[in-house]
């Protein structure tokens, strides 16, 4: 392989990364802080893309297409807080697997009856379509490249939000100890509801992004939720640098697992996690920042 | 009598073993004694076994539609006989599979079973079809063992083996001028099957497949092989994939600069019932399958409007292997006046059926697999059009099945 193919090799990793940042980002927040496993957030990825499938062919913007799906899940998600998730709080991991087993379930089902079971694919805008070419068969998508920038900027506004911010100091003292942050009248209690439902919403954006290179289909969320529970277990639960860490880890062993080791490539990534977890249990990053 | 051997070596009596000994049973007394309720016109029980839901749910509907439309157009009777069904949603769980068709066979009574789409739960059904010798018609799954290693009196196919399509590609691409060729697949039989058929048509008529390769299954993330292709700039791709990951391959296939520079081929599960999804990047793209949607013969025009007609959508490849399965069982019960249970009767007169299918003359092989046309088509203005038949009366080679 020459320094041309590598280099482009190390794009593909480092893009392909960034993509399971963003989906990762939100399992972390929700799993770290609010302490819940939610195993509905792949379906609320899929969800994602179908509404922003649904609003950019029904308005023709795609920018209404991944506000919108950002919007609606958001809305869904603190929706759902208020219902379910907020009983979940302090109780076993099992009846949180069953709750959200079950929002799998029914949110696979409503998406069946509202937008069918078809293959779907997402216009982009002209000035997104384009390509530049990096060899003279190769062209590198310009979309790509713009969604890597959006991945990036998530990751920048959620370490912002989180250390820079008052509200991301109650969450931070309520991730390092719940009791103690009630007992000083801290509302941590309200601003979960915030949490989970930036949770859900950063799951549907990824979805909504990444709908145009993915093309949208039923199921589409089941690979990412495995995936991105390798993300947060990699990086260290709850810690989002940890989450981008991991998630360009497994960009990297992916992507040249699939070229130098095709037949070790599905197993690869699970490896590189059993290595991890040996050397250091809660992960790269796990149980020092948040 | 038909004799049907145990697949298992195994001694022990194990509930499915019990299962199937106690279905072999009822069917060696169905044999015997001729029940007089057929007399009375008691209807054939047909068990569908076929994906509802989940990801095949729209295939398993069109091969129900397709069958149905059959049944209806003999007046609701099939060799004479009344035909009542009993649906079983199969979910493409291969786990459940063993389950499912047992109570289809031995609870439900189920004379004759059709099914399914995917290849784990057909292998599962395959198994039992076997020890209990129940009529099974498998209008998809393409596993080339159901036709090869595992082929049984009482087991047929009206859908293809993987071999099939894929193999007639490897003179096409030859004859495309094409010399050095990468393949691409999911790393899962269908996709091995495929690819190894095809490569053993092109290595034949004097090609060489540079790379061979795979992504797990399934999986959908392909750019780091797609930048394989371009490094290594073979003459052109043979590809499989079907579904989404057909429509994303494509679109990335061609957001990456490929399309028109390395031509891309592939069976035609990489743009069936994907065309929308995929618009332009698909267009160009060659592909080989049993069926092409704008056959020009009579059989496919007046199937392809009285399916119209009946559910409102364009018919495909899945609703004709259903209305075929229809249509072999019919060949099958007209010889026996609608008896199921006249098995040795029935399995020699869908052996030797000779079927004006939609997709052309379809008769079967030995191993009880179609011998049909393979036909070349290329995706023009989101359509697969007909170019040419790539191969005519192709028929598998049923390795390893005795009675071929």
């Amino acid at each position: 392989m020459d320094i041309g193919t590598f280099a482009i090799q190390l794009l593909n990793a480092v893009q392909y990364g960034l993509v399971l940042f963003l989906v990762a980002s939100g399992l972390t927040l929700v799993f770290g802080i609010l302490g819940v496993i939610n195993l509905a957030h792949g379906v609320f990825y899929m969800l994602g893309a179908y509404l922003a499938w649904w609003l950019t062919v029904a308005t023709g913007n795609f920018a209404v297409g991944i506000v919108g799906a950002f919007a609606i899940s958001f809305v869904i998600g603190l929706a759902l807080e208020s219902v379910f998730i907020r009983r979940l709080y302090g109780r076993d991991h099992l009846s949180q697997v069953l709750l959200s087993f079950g929002l799998i379930l029914v949110v696979d089902e409503l998406r069946q009856m509202v937008f069918g079971r078809d293959v779907q694919s997402v216009p982009l805008p002209e000035w997104l379509s384009g390509s530049l070419p990096l060899t003279e068969v190769l062209n590198y998508p310009v979309y790509r490249l713009a969604v890597s920038l959006l991945c990036l900027a998530v990751a920048v506004a959620i370490f912002l939000v989180i250390r820079r911010t008052r509200i991301g100091m109650v969450v931070r003292a309520g991730a390092e100890n719940r009791e103690m942050t009630r007992a000083l009248g801290i509302p941590f209690d309200s601003v979960n509801r915030y949490v989970f439902a930036v949770g859900i919403a950063l799951a549907a954006l990824a979805g909504a992004v990444i709908a145009p290179i993915s093309t949208v289909y039923p199921g589409m969320g089941d690979g990412m939720l495995i995936l991105s529970f390798v993300v947060v277990v990699l990086g260290g639960i709850g810690s989002v640098p940890g989450a981008a860490i991991g998630a360009l880890l497994i960009g990297l062993i992916d992507t040249f697992g699939k070229v130098f080791m095709p037949e070790l490539a599905g197993i690869l990534i699970y490896v590189l996690m059993a290595v991890v977890l040996v050397v250091r249990p809660t992960g790269i990053l796990g149980k020092r920042e948040v | 009598m038909t004799k049907f051997k145990p697949t298992t070596q195994t001694i022990a009596m194990t509930r499915r073993n019990f299962l199937g000994a106690t279905a072999a049973g009822a069917a060696g007394l169905a044999l015997g004694f001729p029940k007089p309720a057929i007399a009375q016109g008691a209807p054939l029980k047909v068990g569908l076994m076929l994906p509802f839901s989940g990801t095949y749910a729209k295939l398993g509907q069109f091969i129900e539609n397709g069958f149905n439309l059959y049944v209806e157009q003999k007046s609701g009777m099939l060799g004479g006989r009344k035909v009542e069904f009993i649906r079983l949603d199969d979910e493409s769980k291969p786990e459940t599979a063993t389950d499912n068709m047992n109570r289809l066979v031995s609870r439900d009574k189920a004379d004759v079973v059709i099914g399914t789409v995917h290849s784990g739960v057909a292998m599962a059904m395959v198994k039992v079809a076997r020890d209990t010798g129940v009529p099974l018609i498998i209008p998809n799954a393409g596993a080339d063992e159901a036709t090869g290693p595992l082929c049984a009196q009482n087991i047929f196919r009206t859908s293809f083996s993987n071999w099939q399509p894929a193999h007639p590609m490897g003179k096409v691409v030859h004859d495309d001028g094409h010399r050095n060729v990468v393949t691409i697949t999911w790393r899962y039989t269908a996709g091995q099957q495929m690819v190894g058929a095809f490569t053993e048509g092109f290595e034949a008529a004097g090609g060489t497949v540079v790379d061979a390769l795979t992504v797990p299954f399934p999986e959908v993330e392909f750019q780091a092989l797609i930048t394989r292709i371009a490094t290594l700039k073979p003459d052109a791709v043979f590809a499989f994939f079907a579904g989404g990951g057909a429509v994303k391959f494509v679109t990335d296939y061609a957001a990456a600069g490929l399309k028109g520079k390395i031509p891309l081929y592939g069976t035609g599960f990489l743009t069936d019932g994907t065309l929308k999804a995929q618009g332009d990047a698909a267009t160009g793209i060659r592909t080989t399958l049993h069926y092409a949607d704008d056959l020009d013969i009579p059989a496919n025009k007046s199937f392809l409007s009285a399916f119209q007609a009946k559910t409102g959508e364009a018919g495909d490849i899945y609703a004709v292997q259903g209305f075929d399965a229809a249509a072999l069982l019919e060949a099958g019960l007209t010889a026996t006046g609608g008896d199921a249970s006249a098995r040795e009767a029935l399995f020699g007169a869908m052996a030797g059926a000779r079927i004006d299918s939609p997709r052309g003359p379809l008769s079967f092989s030995a191993a009880h697999n179609p011998i049909q046309n393979i036909y070349l088509r290329e995706v023009r203005d989101g359509r697969n059009a007909l170019v040419s038949v790539a191969g005519e009366a192709v028929q598998d080679p049923a390795r390893g099945c005795r009675m071929a």
